[in-house]
């Protein structure tokens, strides 16, 4: 166990503060101790994407993540994507119905988001499906997924004018 | 009017089994069923709206748990809605009848004038003002169902709506749904210090190091069952970790064999599951293949949990079992408790295939929780637990001979599947078939498998049984019980290596003979629902058939009627290969009666091919000594995005129709398409699964 180290960040734009040992993952911290718990454990050694969050505009996988390299930085969770009306990637999934059981999805919208907000243009399926290899889905909502995906992008990004 | 009672009114034959109605006079429907995360708790819930007449929102559902809803059994088998539906359905028609007959009155009418639709009762299809759900006071729930239902007939159907989303997919993206999400004041965490196997004693391990870790409240020790029970998940499971790698088990050591070869080449006795007269005769040719899987994971991203409570002598378990009835009596069997005093009721849980490893952690919560009565224990399995722990889908070899006759038609089948039992789950054979139970100080080893009898679809044998008209069938099987290796249900049993076997020999022997795969199907189906849905996979694909293939890639036809008696579905797979197989696109066409909720069908099917594929291509559990070796996800890839197909389905919609299910129709027929597409682009046939590059160059070199 690390000494305790005070860290604090901003989670779905409010400011958080906490003090832990920084070396244990941020999934733990979002889910055990500020109850942000649509972020998902899966393997808790990313190699599954359950849990991927945007730190700073990234996806990165929360459950290796030391929560002491969060500090000062900035985090979004799926939790931010609710709302009225929702995000346009939740809107565009439920449309599609782009899932079953629902476990990956939190991941896979983190995922597409940080991908989707760094494009200047909305980017092709087979980029959307490589940006998303990382995160597993089992039960095959893979093409529903990517359609609600490609839907999102139209209305995230305003591309270059045909 | 449907005829037949549901057989599920049997065991529960009062209204007061399915409705609740609060004092408020809120309609709660009441269902064994579970959600799986298949979408069927909308699609019941939809049934018994409209059967009321009344939208999706004005009812409410309550699913599977033991102090509430009727004992349904498992959900499994893709019999959610044909029976749990229909006993809804019925359900619903009876307090219809009560409500329409109190408004009779009130308008002094017949009740046969009367209906209702958009939750409004109209009198001869003309308006009345009146609310449907006005009148739910004049319920009387000690009715009997069947004495008053009178079920609509497919035409009355969907008057107030048709398909709608799932009810519960929003929550499942951002909220907080599943039961590793359950949340108490005081409550604390277990992980469980897994044996290698439920044969393998405890010899050594510091328990009281083991208590000293950082935050560890209890260490729950019972036999070889180790528990750590801490105030974090994570002081949990580094807890546990640390267990794990000091603890010592003592196991049988078994001599290394492929699984596979072992099951393949077993000379257990056979059993005939179907013989309609002598397949040996010699009048015409024998084509002959065997195609073999490897055992398969469940591999749901998220692994198994369950929160346990202990309030005096009695215990509380939330779960995602598919069964929380059999659930309660395996761990009473276990726990010489009596079943009464155990209430399990259920909490979704991530994506189900069939019996993992919910029921396990249950009772490993059970346990844990046991050590510190009146605190929540959530026990979540770490990802290791689920590869090491949870049962997997059964390992199987099927053989298949056919005889052509000189008229080129099929006269005898002959099929022998070998197989590790397709099911194991809690409470049968009279054992409490929980994986701890068989390693505490008092273990219960689970009784011998008998799989799962025909009459029930079958296990092994499930789609053994060709649906071809052939003169003469025998069908056998062998249950090979000597590997250490744990089997169960996962989604299809046998149906997916059965189909493949069948679909490939009939590829064969047409391709051999000359006559396109597809003809020589239909040429030997007298089924017209068959017919139909082969004739429609033809039409939906045949242009994009037409392009012309580059090297490497070929189309691939598969079908089958799932258990002989459900959804019908065929698949046809376009494959590049270039080293790896890669499907580029794949169709379907099914047919599944009623379609209660026609996307969600579709959405059933399409996760069926993906994981189909996926099984196909690219997953084998790596096995050594008396467990598996695989630890995590880089030892067990699956499916990627980017190997994901462009999926296409296409239903052939039968309103009236018995709803047949939908969740696993399609894995067969798609595994089937695969291989008989790699077949077509490389002309090579790869009979071991799954497909990977070392398993062509193997069939090379056969």
């Amino acid at each position: 166990m690390s000494e305790l180290q005070e860290v604090s960040c901003r989670v779905n734009g409010k400011k958080r503060a906490f003090v832990v040992d920084p070396t244990i993952p941020l999934l733990h911290v979002l889910r055990e101790i500020l109850d942000l718990k649509a972020t998902r454990f899966g393997c808790g050694e990313g190699t599954c994407g359950a849990c991927t969050v945007m730190v700073d505009g990234q996806a990165v996988m929360s459950c290796d993540l030391p929560a002491g390299g969060v500090d000062g930085r900035r985090i979004e969770t799926a939790e931010g994507l609710d709302g009225d009306p929702p995000h346009p990637l939740v809107a565009a999934f439920l449309e599609h119905q782009a899932g079953q059981c629902g476990y990956c999805l939190p991941g896979i919208l983190m995922a597409a988001k940080a991908l989707l907000e760094g494009e200047p243009a909305p980017p092709s399926r087979a980029r959307i499906a490589e940006a998303l290899d990382g995160n597993l889905c089992r039960c095959g909502a893979h093409a529903r997924i990517l359609d609600a995906v490609e839907d999102a992008a139209k209305h995230m990004i305003r591309g270059p004018l045909a | 009017m449907t005829a037949d009672v549901p057989p599920p009114l049997a065991d529960a034959p009062h209204m007061r089994d399915w409705i609740a109605i609060s004092s408020e006079g809120n309609v709660t429907f009441l269902s064994g069923r579970v959600e799986l995360g298949q979408g069927s708790s909308t699609a019941l819930l939809m049934m018994a709206a409209d059967e009321l007449g009344v939208s999706a929102d004005a009812i409410t559902l309550e699913t599977a748990r033991t102090d509430r809803t009727p004992n349904e059994g498992l959900t499994a088998g893709s019999m959610s809605i044909t029976f749990g539906g229909a006993a809804l359905r019925w359900a619903a028609s009876a307090l219809l009848v009560q409500m329409l007959d109190a408004a009779s009155e009130r308008l002094g009418c017949a009740p046969q004038e009367l209906r209702a639709e958009c939750g409004e009762i109209l009198r001869n299809d003309a308006s009345t003002g009146l609310n449907l759900l006005d009148f739910v006071s004049a319920a009387d729930l000690s009715c009997r169902v069947a004495d008053l239902a009178r079920p609509k007939d497919a035409g009355e159907r969907w008057k107030t709506f048709r398909d709608i989303p799932r009810m519960d997919l929003k929550e499942r993206m951002v909220g907080t749904p599943f039961v590793h999400d359950m949340t108490a004041p005081d409550m604390l965490h277990g992980a469980p210090v897994h044996p290698p196997s439920m044969q393998s004693a405890l010899v050594s391990l510091d328990l009281e190091s083991l208590k000293a870790r950082p935050d560890v409240v209890d260490v729950v020790h019972d036999g070889s069952f180790v528990g750590v029970v801490a105030d974090t998940p994570l002081a949990a499971a580094r807890a546990a970790e640390w267990a794990q790698k000091r603890g010592t088990w003592e196991t049988k050591l078994v001599e290394a064999s492929d699984p596979v070869e072992f099951i393949a080449s077993s000379m257990a006795d056979a059993e005939t599951i179907v013989d309609t007269g002598n397949v040996n005769r010699n009048i015409g040719q024998w084509y002959e293949t065997t195609v073999t899987r490897p055992y398969i994971f469940h591999g749901s991203i998220g692994p198994a949990a369950a929160v346990a409570l202990w309030e005096g002598d009695e215990a509380t378990v939330w779960t995602h079992s598919q069964g929380v009835f059999q659930l309660r009596k395996a761990i009473s069997m276990a726990l010489k408790l009596e079943e009464k005093r155990i209430r399990a009721i259920h909490c979704p849980g991530a994506g189900c295939y069939g019996h993992n490893g919910a029921d396990d952690v249950a009772f490993d919560a059970v346990l844990m929780a046991r050590a510190v009565p009146g605190r929540q224990v959530k026990v979540v399995w770490s990802r290791r637990d689920e590869f090491h722990a949870a049962p997997m889908g059964a390992a199987m070899a099927t053989n298949i001979r056919a005889l052509l006759g000189p008229d080129n038609n099929l006269t005898a089948f002959d099929v022998m599947v070998n197989s590790a039992p397709h099911t194991n789950r809690p409470g049968a054979g009279g054992t409490p078939n929980l994986r701890a139970a068989a390693y505490l100080a008092n273990p219960i080893q689970p009784a011998r498998s008998t799989d799962v009898p025909l009459a029930r679809g079958g296990g092994a044998s499930r789609n053994a049984v060709p649906t071809y008209k052939a003169g003469d069938v025998r069908v056998q099987r062998r249950l090979v019980h000597d590997l250490p290796y744990r089997s169960s249900s996962l989604r299809s049993l046998g149906a997916f290596n059965n189909v493949i076997a069948i679909e490939s020999l009939m590829d064969d022997i047409a391709l051999d003979i000359g006559v396109p795969p597809l003809d020589f199907r239909l040429q030997h189906i007298d089924d017209q629902r068959s017919r139909d849905v082969l004739e429609r996979i033809d039409a939906e694909t045949r242009r994009v058939r037409e392009v012309p293939l580059p090297e490497g890639a070929g189309w691939g036809l598969g079908f089958a009627r799932y258990k002989g008696t459900g959804g019908y579905c065929a698949v046809m797979v376009r494959v590049e290969v270039d080293g790896d197989v890669r499907v580029t696109d794949a169709f379907a066409v099914a047919d599944v009666g009623e379609a209660v909720s026609p996307d969600g069908v579709r959405n059933q099917i399409e996760g069926g091919m993906l994981q189909s594929i996926s099984w196909t291509l690219k997953e084998a559990v790596p096995v050594g000594g008396t467990s598996t070796t695989a630890g995590s996800w880089a030892d067990y890839p699956i499916l990627q995005f980017s190997e994901a197909p462009r999926l296409s389905i296409a239903l052939i919609e039968r309103a009236d129709a018995l709803p047949l299910g939908a969740g696993e129709i399609s894995q067969g027929p798609t595994g089937a398409a695969v291989c008989n597409a790699v077949r077509a682009a490389l002309g090579i046939r790869v009979r071991n699964l799954p497909i990977t590059r070392d398993a062509i160059i193997a069939a090379v070199n056969e």
